[in-house]
């Protein structure tokens, strides 16, 4: 195992279930001390791509290397090198917060003297202090998956995947989750992580993009900002939000309009310009805007006009 | 192997067994429930078969005869009848099994010397006990007559006349020659079977159901390990109810028990690393609890009741069967089991049963370990 090398390396990772191909020829690479974040929609390969990594689910083609070991010829190797979080929860609900650490901490076979360590900080760093003895089963859904975190890295793995962490838990326990990731990070560990919380996706730092089996995008949060987007964006504030969104979908020199929140966000060639013009255009349909500004683009913005989001009813996906 | 592992997933499986109110009820009162059930409900004695009696003369000597049904333990004589009519009605309503029938002209024939027939009506629906109260009524009709021609020979002045050849039977192991002590082993062993299968058909299912596998097989424990360590705790709770169902066979229904201990202890280890495995293997393959129960229970339950010998004598099947009972673990252990009650014998001269056990136990569990793959489908 080389230390220097990426913590994972994927390189035309296929992975078919009958005629369905739920991953299509993906390459990716993970630095050392690094948040990996996979993004996407429901249902766009990432559990399948983080089930290869951990050697659950065997490739169809193409080669992943976790810590330097083939996931498919190797997967004993590297479930000593890892910790994997999956994205129902899964620890055992009839065990008590105290029984599932042990459990684990035999599972992954940690050093007796290590051990006393290893449960107080789960304990601490999930928030279960004084609640050892609680069945697993009637926790919170947010100290459900601290805990499932704290089992997941009882062994100190150099490489954590973290699938869907968040789901399902209320957004303070999230960012208190996330904070939990950047300490991790912070001490060395990689954190490869899905996610299809645009919010989320800003910590991390380096993002890759997948839509129905395939890469559309990838890089920094920023740098998918600057490089994926065609043109600019205009936040537009206006009364009749929806009768707006319908002219200015087919209104001459607006690439794109889609409503955020309770404002509009167009797509226009160049924003100086179009400030103007769209002012007037409403003007001219009777409708009062009472903003309109150039803004710079959030990761959903780019995330909507990369995927297939944007169509059908996959918009409430996107946001929270 | 790793012994920290191994621990885990063994202390893991007690905690969850012991949370679980309904898996110690299926551990305790299963084997309970079906121990009665068979005990009580197979039964190959077949003792007060009920007789009705049309006699057609009615003389002393009749009667005198026919006293003999009455006096029989085999025999229950609900009713006398005084026509042919009742007697077809009783037997076609099931009322009675067997109808003797004593012609009008029984002792002039008997007085004269001749031979007289008395006619038995057998209801042969059910073969088995047909036959036995056929030949039951034969074993009564001889001895009369035999004493008969005794009499009449003394009467003409032949002094002490013996019968050439006489058996003189003794019977060893079960001396009363009672089905219980023959079944109630062979009930232990069924049992066994049952419960064991069960017991482990449910585990590894339980965990693909539950979704706790995914996290389970993500960690570097091997097959071995989680086999191991999920069947060492039923191993000792399987123990546990062979002790509960032999000790019923012993204390309540008076079963002796001659061989050894160890012995008992030994089969029993074996046979239960047979069946547990086998339960295993069943909840690996079907992956919902459900379905594994439901398969565990087919597939050990008939062999175990129909090919193990504990119905059926074995050397009395057709070749074919026989060699087909030799795939089913339960022979093995039925075999050492009515040794070890009745017999008592030396495990030398068990060593085939022995080794029949040790072959499937390390076979079983071999596949069981096998086929567990550490992958989602």
């Amino acid at each position: 195992m080389n230390n220097q090398s990426p913590a994972v390396v994927v390189k035309d990772l296929v992975k078919r279930f009958g005629d369905f191909v739920a991953v299509d020829t993906i390459s990716l690479e993970a630095n050392r001390g690094e948040i990996f974040g996979f993004l996407g929609p429901n249902g766009a390969g990432k559990s399948t791509t983080i089930r290869m990594l951990c050697g659950l689910l065997r490739p169809t083609s193409g080669q992943a290397l976790v810590s330097g070991l083939d996931v498919a010829r190797q997967p004993e190797l590297v479930r000593q090198n890892i910790g994997y979080m999956s994205q129902k929860f899964s620890l055992y609900n009839d065990l008590k917060v105290i029984e599932n650490l042990h459990f684990f901490a035999g599972m992954y076979s940690v050093e007796t003297s290590d051990l006393k360590d290893r449960i107080d900080w789960a304990i601490d760093m999930a928030g279960l202090k004084g609640r050892e003895n609680t069945l697993t089963g009637t926790l919170a859904a947010g100290w459900k998956q601290r805990l499932a975190l704290g089992c997941a890295v009882l062994h100190r793995p150099p490489i954590v995947f973290l699938d869907e962490p968040t789901s399902g838990v209320d957004p303070i326990s999230r960012r208190q989750f996330w904070e939990l990731i950047h300490s991790m990070a912070a001490d060395g560990v990689t954190v490869f992580v899905t996610t299809h919380y645009m919010d989320e996706a800003e910590y991390c730092n380096y993002l890759v993009l997948i839509d129905r089996g395939k890469i559309v995008a990838s890089g920094s949060p920023l740098e998918l900002k600057l490089n994926y987007m065609e043109g600019e964006l205009l936040l537009v504030e206006c009364d009749q939000v929806g009768k707006a969104l319908e002219l200015l979908q087919s209104a001459p020199g607006v690439m794109d309009a889609a409503i955020f929140g309770n404002a509009l966000h167009l797509v226009v060639p160049k924003a100086s310009e179009a400030i103007k013009s769209v002012g007037n255009y409403l003007a001219e349909h009777g409708i009062q805007a009472s903003r309109i500004d150039s803004i710079r683009p959030s990761l959903e913005d780019v995330f909507v006009s990369l995927t297939s989001m944007r169509n059908e009813n996959g918009r409430e996906k996107v946001s929270q | 192997m790793n012994w920290n592992r191994l621990l885990a997933m063994a202390r893991k499986e007690v905690i969850q067994i012991k949370r679980d109110a309904r898996s110690i009820a299926i551990v305790i009162a299963m084997p309970l429930i079906m121990m009665f059930a068979f005990g009580y409900g197979v039964s190959f004695d077949t003792k007060y078969i009920p007789v009705y009696i049309f006699d057609r003369e009615g003389s002393q000597q009749s009667q005198d005869f026919l006293k003999r049904f009455q006096s029989s333990e085999y025999f229950n004589v609900v009713r006398t009848v005084d026509n042919y009519p009742a007697l077809i009605q009783a037997i076609d309503a099931g009322r009675c099994q067997i109808g003797i029938v004593v012609p009008s002209d029984f002792s002039k024939k008997l007085n004269a010397g001749g031979t007289v027939s008395v006619q038995a009506l057998v209801d042969g629906t059910d073969s088995n006990s047909a036959n036995l109260g056929m030949s039951y009524s034969q074993a009564v009709v001889q001895a009369y007559s035999q004493q008969l021609q005794l009499q009449w020979l003394q009467r003409r002045g032949q002094a002490k006349i013996q019968p050439p050849i006489s058996v003189d039977s003794r019977t060893w192991f079960n001396e009363n020659l009672e089905s219980m002590a023959t079944i109630v082993p062979g009930v232990v062993a069924l049992v066994m079977a049952v419960v064991g299968t069960f017991l482990t058909s449910l585990t590894v299912a339980r965990e693909w159901e539950r979704g706790t596998m995914e996290q389970l097989i993500s960690t570097p424990v091997t097959p071995l390990e989680i086999l191991i360590g999920k069947l060492a705790p039923y191993v000792v709770i399987g123990l546990f109810d062979t002790c509960i169902c032999a000790a019923m066979g012993v204390w309540w229904f008076g079963v002796p028990f001659r061989g050894h201990l160890l012995v008992f202890f030994l089969s029993s280890t074996m046979f239960m690393t047979v069946v547990l495995s086998m339960g295993y293997f069943f909840s690996v393959v079907a992956k919902t609890q459900l379905a594994a129960s439901q398969i565990s229970l087919i597939a050990t339950f008939l062999p175990a009741f129909l090919l193990s010998g504990f119905i059926y004598p074995i050397d009395q099947m057709p070749v074919v069967i026989q060699v087909i009972t030799h795939i089913v673990p339960a022979r093995y252990y039925m075999a050492i089991l009515r040794n070890v009650f009745l017999k008592g014998t030396s495990i030398t001269l068990m060593w085939q049963d022995f080794f029949g056990l040790a072959l499937f136990a390390t076979l079983l569990s071999v596949v069981a370990t096998r086929i567990f793959k550490k992958r989602l489908t």
